[in-house]
């Protein structure tokens, strides 16, 4: 007979199974309750990179924080999580990204962050089917690659192994009180209730603002040898920020198939999941000014996905305003796969009443109560 | 960058087997403009493979020199990607290709079926249609060695072919039982123009072996095909052979109509009587609509043709032809039912998945077709999905889900010519 | 018709009849079409370009459907097994 779960996670995306290991580890009884068979939400649709970032400095602090954790665990992964600690490489297209370079190379090596400025020959000497000329660019070698869906079932799995319980296929209707209610009734007690349910996180814990960011990627057939890092333009850092336009921005990756992962796109207000063949149109032919090659490479399959977004694009991982008992954990925008482990072990010192390892201020759910009150 | 081809049809055809070129036909009669699509260099579909340029008069004779004498614009080695209203979008070697239309006329055929069979990714493997489509157009098979295996009329009309063209047939190994069959045989005779047919092929199938209850078990070689193992009547034995040509059943190509938004009915398109899908004015004939074999087939088509062209009484003379062979997919079905054995031909270390390499055992970790692709990768190669997906319907009872764009793999740069607008509709 | 061409299988000359697809003069060379991933010999299947194991390259362009080009003359076929 099972002994009734100490705390319930809903949601077994990345985050969800994060923190499913993280508190089993602990020792604490888990549940964790989804409601579709597999991944069915952004840890499906996820490009799995696994990046540094320093919009700000809670935003660096949490990547980094869980950049480390990925790596630490890197020994165990099965091949089927396919991580590649392949790193990044940011290209500068022009003198005024290359500013930009320099001020992400002090601001990480002040950090502790391995960076590396590469000239208008060196970047396309680490990636040759990059055009030329470009100005050049920043290879940060500690960031990496995962396949998201077999990440988030290995930690699962590993949760599984120390005793936490999984529920699939079953919707959850509310949450709240020391309870979560499923859609055909069956309740659930525990302390604690995980919010990790990713886009329906906001239909769980009214009054938290999580807004679906709509991507787009394409994948292609294996082309092994053809890219070596993840490569990101540094303009993308503008399309990330906008907070209303349609935008797209060059973003590609290897996979350990040697298939080519070509991404991104961000749209608002743009809820269905059919693929827009215009900003498709528009994400490929930018991806085409920085790797023209990419344009003969054959495209198996073109899929979205939403990455839950909050306006001030950090997470939130904390109480929920209306009730202490619940935790969200959600609201990660395309970071998601990066700071689930982090978000985990933020969790589980809440939970825990533990000092979390950074300042855990900048993401509390309550800070968007007290954003609105000051409009 | 590539260039854009636009084209304008009252009338297009995807698909130029004979179910695509009767439909073209039917409707060329109108004087309007028609267009037959179809990925391959020429026309002529699986069956009628390598007749549009044989000098040797067969039953596809007639049907090509109609066409060449016909204003059917044919645009060969385009293949369809993409489907929005009135237009889709086609690729070819070195284009895209934006074909917008009045109507559109649906006959993308059927593939075959695989079951999963150790050894069944040997060189010289191939399906009972693929080999003889390779043979129609060009391949040498004189003196060799076929084991033919699967189940249905396919395989017969297959080993008489090879038997024509000088193969040594060693025997057809067909999965149902006896007592099927021969229901099967009886009810064919009762239908005239069969009767000729089955007549035919017992003539030209005397000697050959027809093995029932019988079905490959594994197939062995090392760089290719050296021999197979039979399952026959509960005996195991094995046969040296050059090719085993494997046929269970047809699988429908529904990708492209269901991404137009027809409603199918049991996986296969559903249709009105003028062969009219539940979207107005797209159309579709031949194997998509039920797997009842080629003249059937040509019958659907020249309804969809005269009916996609507003001659509904032509149409309407062709009812009662098309009911008599429409009797046909129900034989067939009946006769040829996959048994239960061969769902466990497969391994542990048997691929499923052919472009991933997955095998059985990866798959039977999960519990539902997603899962499998997402964790095992199964269906995450250039086929889509189109070999692996119906053997792990048969094998697990999975659902399919739906078809994701681009219908086939086409270059990065075709799927930016997709939104680079387009003729002008009416 | 009994016209035939020539073409070239990893530099080894094969003739094949006009009309013949880039498959059948890969099947006559005895050479098989490509390596899957984990490293077995593919040879075609369908024969109609949905299995995709009749890749090859012609003319130096790689992963064409071979069962779905024609012959030319002087073609240069490389396989990838």
């Amino acid at each position: 007979m099972n002994k009734p779960a100490e705390v319930v996670i809903v949601g077994a995306g990345i985050v969800g199974a994060a923190c499913a290991l993280e508190l089993s580890a602990e020792g604490l009884r888990v549940l964790v309750i989804d409601e579709s068979l597999t991944s069915a939400g952004s840890t499906g649709a996820a490009m799995g990179h696994i990046v540094v970032m320093d919009d700000s400095e809670a935003q660096f602090a949490i990547t980094r924080y869980s950049q480390i954790l990925w790596d630490d665990m890197r020994d165990q992964f099965p091949t089927s999580v396919e991580f590649d600690p392949c790193g990044t490489l940011w290209v500068a297209a022009d003198e005024e990204e290359m500013r930009e370079v320099r001020r992400k190379f002090d601001y990480y090596r002040e950090r502790g962050v391995s960076a590396e400025i590469l000239d208008s020959q060196q970047v396309r000497d680490a990636e040759p089917h990059l055009r030329a000329p470009l100005a050049g660019g920043l290879r940060v070698p500690g960031d990496s690659v995962v396949y998201p869906p077999c990440a988030a079932e290995f930690l699962l799995q590993k949760a599984r192994a120390l005793g936490a319980r999984v529920i699939r296929a079953q919707p959850v209707a509310a949450i709240g009180k020391g309870v979560a209610r499923l859609a055909d009734g069956t309740v659930f007690a525990a302390g604690f209730i995980v919010n990790a349910a990713g886009q329906s996180a906001p239909k769980l814990s009214p009054g938290i603002n999580i807004k679906p960011r709509k991507g787009h990627l394409v994948i292609t057939d294996r082309y092994p040898n053809f890219l070596h890092h993840q490569v990101v333009e540094l303009g993308y850092l503008k399309s990330a920020h906008s907070l209303t336009s349609d935008s797209v921005a060059f973003n590609v990756q290897p996979r350990k198939t040697g298939q080519i992962l070509i991404g991104s796109s961000r749209q608002y207000d743009a809820e269905n999941s059919a693929v827009d063949e215009s900003i498709l149109a528009r994400m490929l032919q930018r991806a085409f000014e920085y790797m023209p090659d990419l344009s003969f490479l054959s495209a198996i399959r073109v899929w979205t996905g939403f990455r839950p977004a909050t306006p001030d694009k950090l997470p939130l991982i904390g109480p929920s305003p209306q009730d202490p008992s619940v935790l969200v954990a959600a609201g990660h925008e395309g970071l998601g796969i990066t700071t689930s482990l982090a978000t985990a072990k933020l969790i589980c010192a809440q939970i825990l009443g533990q000092r979390p390892a950074i300042p855990i201020q900048p993401y509390l759910p309550s800070r968007q109560i007290a954003a609105e009150a000051h409009v | 960058m590539d260039s854009v081809k636009h084209l304008r049809f009252d009338v297009a055809v995807v698909g130029a087997g004979p179910a695509g070129i009767a439909a073209a036909l039917a409707a060329a009669d109108s004087g309007r403009t028609i267009g037959l699509i179809d990925d391959n260099p020429t026309a002529g579909g699986q069956i009628w493979r390598g007749a549009y340029n044989s000098a040797r008069p067969s039953a596809s004779s007639i049907w090509f020199d109609r066409l060449n004498k016909s204003a059917v614009q044919i645009v060969r080695g385009a293949r369809v990607f993409h489907a929005a209203a009135g237009e889709l979008a086609a690729e070819s070697d070195d284009s895209v290709i934006q074909i917008s239309y009045g109507k559109l006329i649906l006959a993308t055929g059927a593939r075959e079926l695989f079951l999963p069979f150790p050894g069944w990714t040997l060189p010289n493997v191939m399906g009972a249609g693929g080999l003889q489509a390779f043979v129609k157009s060009g391949l040498e098979i004189s003196g060799k060695r076929i084991v033919i295996a699967g189940t249905g009329p396919l395989l017969l009309a297959v080993a008489a072919y090879a038997r024509k063209c000088g193969a040594k047939v060693i025997g057809i190994c067909e999965q149902t039982t006896r007592p099927k069959m021969a229901r099967f045989g009886l009810k064919m005779m009762l239908i005239p123009d069969k009767a000729a047919e089955a007549l035919r092929f017992a003539y030209d199938l005397r000697s050959i072996p027809h093995w029932t209850d019988c079905w490959p078990v594994a197939a062995f070689g090392n760089r290719r095909l050296e021999s197979v193992r039979i399952s026959r009547q509960g005996q195991t034995s094995e046969i040296a052979c050059d090719y085993l040509a494997c046929g269970f059943h047809l699988i429908p190509n529904v990708e492209l109509p269901r991404t137009c938004g027809c409603r199918l009915r049991e996986s296969f398109v559903a249709v009105d009587e003028y062969q009219q899908t539940s979207v107005p004015g797209i159309f579709c004939a031949g194997e998509p609509t039920g797997i009842g074999g080629l003249e059937l087939a040509l019958v659907e088509g020249e309804i969809a043709g005269y009916a996609a062209t507003n001659w509904e009484d032509r149409a309407k003379h062709l009812f009662a032809k098309r009911a008599r062979h429409q009797k046909v997919v129900r034989i067939l079905q009946d006769a040829f039912p996959l048994r239960p054995e061969l769902k466990n031909l497969a391994r542990p270390d048997t691929l499923v998945c052919r472009c991933e390499d997955v095998p059985h055992e990866r798959l039977c970790e999960h519990a539902s077709w997603r899962a499998a692709k997402l964790h095992a990768r199964c269906g995450m190669g250039p086929c889509q999905g189109r070999i692996c997906a119906p053997a792990a319907e048969f094998l697990f009872g999975w659902q399919i889900d739906s078809v994701r764009p681009p219908l086939f793999p086409v270059r990065c740069s075709s799927l930016v010519a997709l939104s680079s607008h387009s003729a002008p509709r009416n | 018709m009994s016209e035939s061409i020539s073409v070239r299988v990893n530099g080894k000359i094969v003739s094949v009849h006009a009309g013949s697809p880039v498959a059948v003069a890969v099947l006559a060379s005895g050479a098989t079409c490509r390596v899957s991933v984990t490293g077995q010999h593919r040879s075609p299947l369908c024969g109609m370009g949905t299995c995709f194991e009749c890749r090859v390259a012609i003319n130096g362009e790689p992963q064409r459907r071979s069962c779905q080009v024609l012959c030319e003359a002087n073609m240069e076929i490389e396989t990838n097994g």
